[in-house]
C-alpha cells in the first residue's frame, strides 16, 4: 500500500464521519424548526388576537421535538443496522446449508484477508433480482447483505469482486453515514405519515377551520403553508442528500473491489450480470436504494448523465463504471506484460 | 547564551522526530509480522485439509495413486519447510508451498475427470473448501507483501534509514510465486499415470 493510497482512504474515512455528524446535527436542527416554527406560528396567532388551539408561553411543541430528533438519531446510531436489514427481509446467515451459502461464506472469509478487515456478519435476502449492500456502524460491526439471486448468478470471481465493493463500504466508513441516512429517511416518513394522519383526523386540522371562519390572518396563513411544506418536504430533502452522498462512494468501492482482488474485470462482469437482469430487487425499498451496489429500483435515471440525472439518480451510470473497471483490467494487463509476472500482481491504482 | 539555546531546541527536535522514526518503524515491523502470522494461518489449514481431501478420493482413484502421492509428499516437505521459515527466510516455504499448490491443482484436474466422484456432495465440498483455502493463502500473501514492501520501503528511505540499527529493523523478504509453471492451471492428463 503507497502512501498517496493510505492517505487517501483516511482522508476519505475522515471525511466520511464529518460528513455523518453534519447530517445528524441539520437533522437536530431541522426537527427543532418543525417544532419551535409550530409554537412561533401559534404564538403570533394569539398576539393577532386569534384562536389558538393551546395558551403560547413554553414553547412545548419546539422542546419536544428536538427532543423526539434527538431520541432518534440516538436510536437510529444504535439499531439502525438492524433496521436497514430488517426492512430488506434480510435472514442471518449462521449455518450454510447450500452449496451456495458456503461459497459466499468463503468467499467473504477470503476478501477479509484481503481487505485487512474483521469479518462482518453474512446475510441473505430471498429475491431473484441479484444485489447487495453493507450497513453498520463501524468495520468492527459490520454487515454484507446479498439477494439470494446474486448467489445465483454470479460465478466464484465476480461474487469476490461484489463482496470486494462492500468490504471498500466498510472500510471507508461509507456504511455508517449511508445507514444514519436510510434510518432517518425511514423515520421521517413515518412522522409525516402520522402527523398527516393526526391532521387530518385531529386537533391541528380543526383548529385551522376554526381560525378560517373568523377571518384568517394573512401571516399566520402564510407562515403555517411553510411550516406545513416543510413537513411534507422533509422526506425529499433527506433523499436528496442520501443520493448526493451516495453517487461519488461507488467509483471509489469499485477501485477498492479491484485493489483486494487485483481482478478489475470480475467486477466489471457482476455489474454488467447485475445489469441485464432487469427486474426490480422488490424486497428492497426505496429507504434502502442508496445502500445498494446497484439501483434496486432499476431506474432508468441511472443510465443518464446531466444535472437532473445528478441531482435524482442513487447511482452513478452502471455503464461509466463497467467502462472505468475496463480501463483499469486493460491497464494492469498492460503492466503485468511489460514487467514480466510479479508477485503480489498488478495494483491499480486509486 | 543564544547559540546554546539554539543548540539546545536543535537536539530536542531532532530526538524527537529519531523518536516518531523508531515508533513507525516499529509499527511497521509488527504489521508485516501480524500479516506473515496470517499466511501461516491459512497454510496450516491448507495441510491439515488436506488428508481428508486424500482421504475422500482414495477408493474412486485407484488409477491415480502417483497424483495422491505427489500430494502427500509435497504436503509432508512444505509442513517441514514453513516451520523453519520467517520474513527475513521465505525461500524455502515458498518454493515448498508452491510446489503443493502444483500438487494438488493436478489433484484437482484429475478429480474433475471423474464426473462420479465429482457428483458425490462431499467432493464438491471439499474442493470449494480447497479453493477457498488457496485464495486465502494468495490473499494473505498480497497483505503480506504489500505490508513487506511499506516496510521495505521506510527501511531504505533517508533519514528513516538512520534509525534502522537502533530498530533492529532488517529488510522482510517478499513472499514469490518462484515457478510460474506450478501456478498455471494444469492440463487434464487423460493418459492416466504417464506422466
Amino acid at each position: 500500500m503507497s502512501d498517496f493510497e493510505e492517505t487517501n482512504l483516511f482522508a476519505q474515512q475522515a471525511a466520511n464521519v464529518r460528513k455523518s455528524r453534519w447530517i445528524v446535527a441539520a437533522f437536530v436542527v431541522f426537527f427543532a424548526w418543525l417544532g419551535f416554527g409550530g409554537d412561533a406560528i401559534v404564538w403570533i396567532a394569539a398576539k393577532r388576537g386569534a384562536q389558538v388551539p393551546w395558551q403560547p408561553g413554553f414553547p412545548l411543541l419546539g422542546v419536544a421535538m428536538t427532543v423526539i430528533g434527538i431520541g432518534l438519531v440516538m436510536y437510529v446510531r444504535r439499531s439502525g443496522a438492524q433496521k436497514v436489514l430488517w426492512s430488506a427481509g434480510a435472514a442471518e446467515l449462521v449455518d450454510a446449508k447450500t452449496d451456495e451459502e458456503q461459497r459466499f461464506r468463503n468467499v467473504a472469509e477470503e476478501m477479509a484477508i484481503a481487505a485487512g478487515v474483521p469479518m462482518p456478519k453474512l446475510w441473505v435476502v430471498e429475491d431473484p433480482d441479484p444485489n447487495a449492500f453493507a450497513t453498520g456502524n463501524d468495520p468492527l460491526n459490520s454487515h454484507v447483505a446479498v439477494t439470494s439471486g446474486l448467489l445465483a448468478v454470479l460465478d466464484r470471481d465476480e461474487l469476490q469482486a461484489v463482496v470486494g465493493h462492500e468490504y471498500g463500504h466498510i472500510k471507508n466508513y461509507d456504511t455508517q453515514l449511508m445507514t444514519t441516512l436510510a434510518a432517518l429517511v425511514g423515520a421521517v416518513v413515518l412522522m409525516r405519515d402520522g402527523v398527516g394522519r393526526a391532521m387530518r383526523y385531529g386537533g391541528f386540522g380543526g383548529g385551522g377551520r376554526r381560525g378560517r371562519k373568523k377571518g384568517a390572518d394573512p401571516i399566520v396563513l402564510i407562515l403555517l403553508v411553510v411550516w406545513v411544506i416543510s413537513w411534507i418536504l422533509a422526506p425529499l430533502v433527506i433523499n436528496m442528500l442520501a443520493l448526493w452522498v451516495s453517487r461519488k462512494r461507488e467509483f471509489l468501492a469499485d477501485a477498492m473491489s479491484a485493489q483486494f482482488t487485483r481482478n478489475p474485470m470480475a467486477l466489471a462482469k457482476a455489474l454488467e450480470k447485475i445489469n441485464a437482469a432487469h427486474a426490480p430487487t422488490l424486497s428492497i425499498k426505496g429507504g434502502v436504494a442508496h445502500m445498494c451496489i446497484a439501483d434496486p429500483l432499476g431506474r432508468k435515471l441511472t443510465e443518464r448523465e446531466g444535472r437532473f440525472a445528478d441531482a435524482f439518480a442513487t447511482h452513478p451510470s452502471m455503464s461509466v463504471r463497467i467502462a472505468r473497471l475496463k480501463a483499469m483490467a486493460f491497464q494492469s494487463a498492460k503492466r503485468a506484460q511489460s514487467q514480466g509476472p510479479s508477485a503480489s500482481g498488478v495494483a491499480p491504482t486509486l | 547564551m543564544v547559540g546554546f539555546v539554539v543548540l539546545a531546541v536543535v537536539a530536542v527536535a531532532i530526538f524527537l522526530w529519531a523518536i516518531g522514526a523508531y515508533n513507525g518503524l516499529i509499527a511497521l515491523k509488527n504489521q508485516t509480522l501480524n500479516a506473515w502470522k496470517q499466511i501461516d494461518v491459512q497454510l496450516k489449514r491448507r495441510h491439515d485439509l488436506i488428508p481428508n481431501l486424500v482421504e475422500t478420493v482414495k477408493g474412486a482413484m485407484n488409477f491415480e495413486r502417483e497424483t495422491l502421492d505427489a500430494v502427500i509428499s509435497a504436503r509432508n516437505k512444505a509442513i517441514t519447510a514453513t516451520t523453519s521459515a520467517s520474513p527475513q527466510n521465505v525461500k524455502g516455504a515458498a518454493e515448498a508451498e508452491a510446489a503443493l499448490s502444483g500438487a494438488l491443482g493436478r489433484l484437482l484436474a484429475v478429480v474433475e475427470a471423474y464426473p462420479n466422484l465429482k457428483a458425490t456432495a462431499n467432493v464438491g465440498q471439499l474442493q470449494e473448501e480447497l479453493t477457498s483455502t488457496e485464495n486465502k493463502i494468495s490473499f494473505a500473501r498480497q497483505l503480506y507483501n504489500d505490508t513487506a514492501t511499506h516496510y521495505n520501503t521506510k527501511q531504505q528511505q533517508f533519514p528513516t534509514s538512520l534509525v534502522v540499527g537502533w530498530a533492529g529493523a532488517m529488510p522482510a523478504e517478499l513472499w514469490e510465486i518462484t515457478d510460474q509453471a506450478e501456478r498455471a492451471v494444469p492440463k487434464v492428463d487423460l493418459g492416466f499415470g504417464k506422466r
